[in-house]
């Protein structure tokens, strides 16, 4: 197996008193995506915003290599055009390459609201423009935390095509879905969270196939996880 | 009543006429008000935008005391401005005590604090919702502040408007560190103050209208610039 791109080792975090994260250490590795799945208030947005360095762990660590960018769930456009969305982007990671804002953006399939004001696009628009932000910054890791949540299934269709290539140019994904689905269809790899523990880690076909945990062959049968 | 609408009357004339000194006193309004504005703004913007994205030991305190400057009475800041300009006060060397200079501080001085309170007021709803998303590509507060402010363009202008709006209808502070000199300090405020006690109500009327006429396109500013930014920017 390759050197994994991503560590975290004994990760905790607790917030207002509460235990959200227990111990949880895993290696991620290069290739197809890893979806961390689970039922909602898992831990799993948490966990996302610890691995992306938002927030400091209450103990453990993350080692990780290359750049990274993150896309959440709701997207957070500033008041300004499409392209100057980019370019603030770029500007930040002290990128002065405009030449990346139309590739991004053909990335996306949006070459043509460009010059349009950001926050007046549809929702899916909307996310599609964050993820070009997200990959104008060429990141080796993207970090997405239920990208499609708020999605009719056509925006969630284009979003899932668009991470797909993503990764297939060798972009290393998580991200977290509490939909099987959609963890069918794009996982490599299965991380299975349950009330901030990680229960089960594998490659997505056997987990689908021969889930080892009680708590994973409920989750699949749809039961609803205490 | 007649004598009233006589005045009125004179007054409306005395605006369409063109009068040299009322329109001279309008100028100076507006340049005293406008600079005062900027100046204001120079500070008030920056210190605003940077409460609203940093948190340190003091800060309750600190908002505390703009919130209580913004409701400084006119006539203390005068006061307080005289002082220090006068000849044997600290900054009595500047020679400033009744110039417009003298005026433009003391109503970049009212101002200031409501510039500041009110971008902090604007800023930091927006700093909650970018805050996540601006860490994420790696921008800390001090960063963001430019951010902010660029992207709060539009509510920020009508906070603009209104501290030119308090400064163009302030007259305790211009009173007292201008001296309200006819060709030399005197601005609308004081002038109508002082033609009203004098019995001049012609030419009170008349900047009473010039003044009305500025706040209402204040106003009216600030509503277009409001719908402006929902259809822009979103």
């Amino acid at each position: 197996m390759s050197a994994p791109v991503l560590r975290a080792e004994g990760l905790c975090f607790a917030a207002g008193g509460v235990a959200i994260l227990h111990d949880v250490s895993f290696g991620i590795g290069p290739g197809a995506p890893s979806l961390i799945i689970g039922p909602n208030g898992a831990g799993k947005s948490v966990l996302l915003r610890l691995l992306h360095r938002l927030l400091p762990p209450g103990a453990g660590q993350v080692a990780s290599t290359g750049a990274q960018a993150m896309l959440f769930q709701k997207p957070v456009l500033l008041r300004r055009s499409v392209a100057a969305n980019i370019a603030h982007a770029l500007s930040l990671a002290g990128i002065r390459d405009a030449g990346r804002i139309a590739e991004a953006l053909e990335e996306v399939g949006l070459p043509h609201l460009a010059g349009r004001p950001a926050r007046l696009l549809s929702g899916g628009e909307q996310q599609r423009v964050a993820l070009a932000r997200a990959l104008a910054l060429r990141p080796d890791i993207l970090f997405l935390d239920e990208p499609t949540a708020s999605l009719d299934p056509a925006a969630t269709r284009a979003v899932e095509a668009i991470v797909t290539r993503a990764a297939a140019r060798g972009v290393k994904i998580v991200m977290t879905t509490h939909d099987l689905h959609q963890a069918r269809r794009l996982a490599g790899e299965i991380l299975l969270l349950h009330r901030g523990r990680l229960i089960e880690q594998g490659p997505a076909a056997s987990f689908f196939s021969q889930p080892q945990s009680a708590e994973a062959r409920a989750f699949l049968r749809g039961d609803i996880l205490e | 009543m007649s004598d009233l609408g006589s005045a009125f009357q004179q007054g409306v004339s005395l605006v369409l006429s063109g009068d040299a000194a009322l329109w001279a006193i309008i100028t100076l309004s507006l340049t005293v008000s406008l600079t005062a504005t900027l100046i204001a703004a120079c500070i008030g913007l920056p210190l605003g935008a940077l409460l609203a994205v940093t948190r340190f030991p003091g800060r309750q305190w600190l908002l505390v005391a703009m919130n209580a400057l913004m409701g400084l009475p006119p006539v203390v800041a005068g006061l307080v401005i005289y002082i220090l300009l006068s000849r044997s006060g600290p900054l009595g060397s500047l020679g400033l005590l009744f110039t417009p200079g003298a005026m433009i501080i003391a109503q970049a001085v009212l101002i200031t604090p409501i510039l500041a309170a009110l971008t902090r007021q604007v800023l930091e709803g927006l700093w909650e919702e970018y805050a996540e998303q601006l860490r994420s590509l790696g921008s800390g507060p001090w960063r963001a502040v430019g951010t902010l402010l660029w992207d709060g363009r539009f509510p920020l202008l009508t906070v603009l408007l209104a501290g030119f709006g308090r400064a163009s209808a302030e007259v305790g502070a211009v009173m007292v560190v201008g001296g309200n000199i006819e060709g030399f300090t005197r601005v609308m405020t004081t002038a109508i103050a002082l033609e009203t006690s004098k019995g001049d109500l012609p030419l009170a009327l008349a900047l009473g209208m010039v003044l009305m006429t500025i706040v209402l396109g204040v106003n009216a500013a600030a509503h277009w610039l409001r719908e402006a930014s929902a259809r822009w920017a979103g």
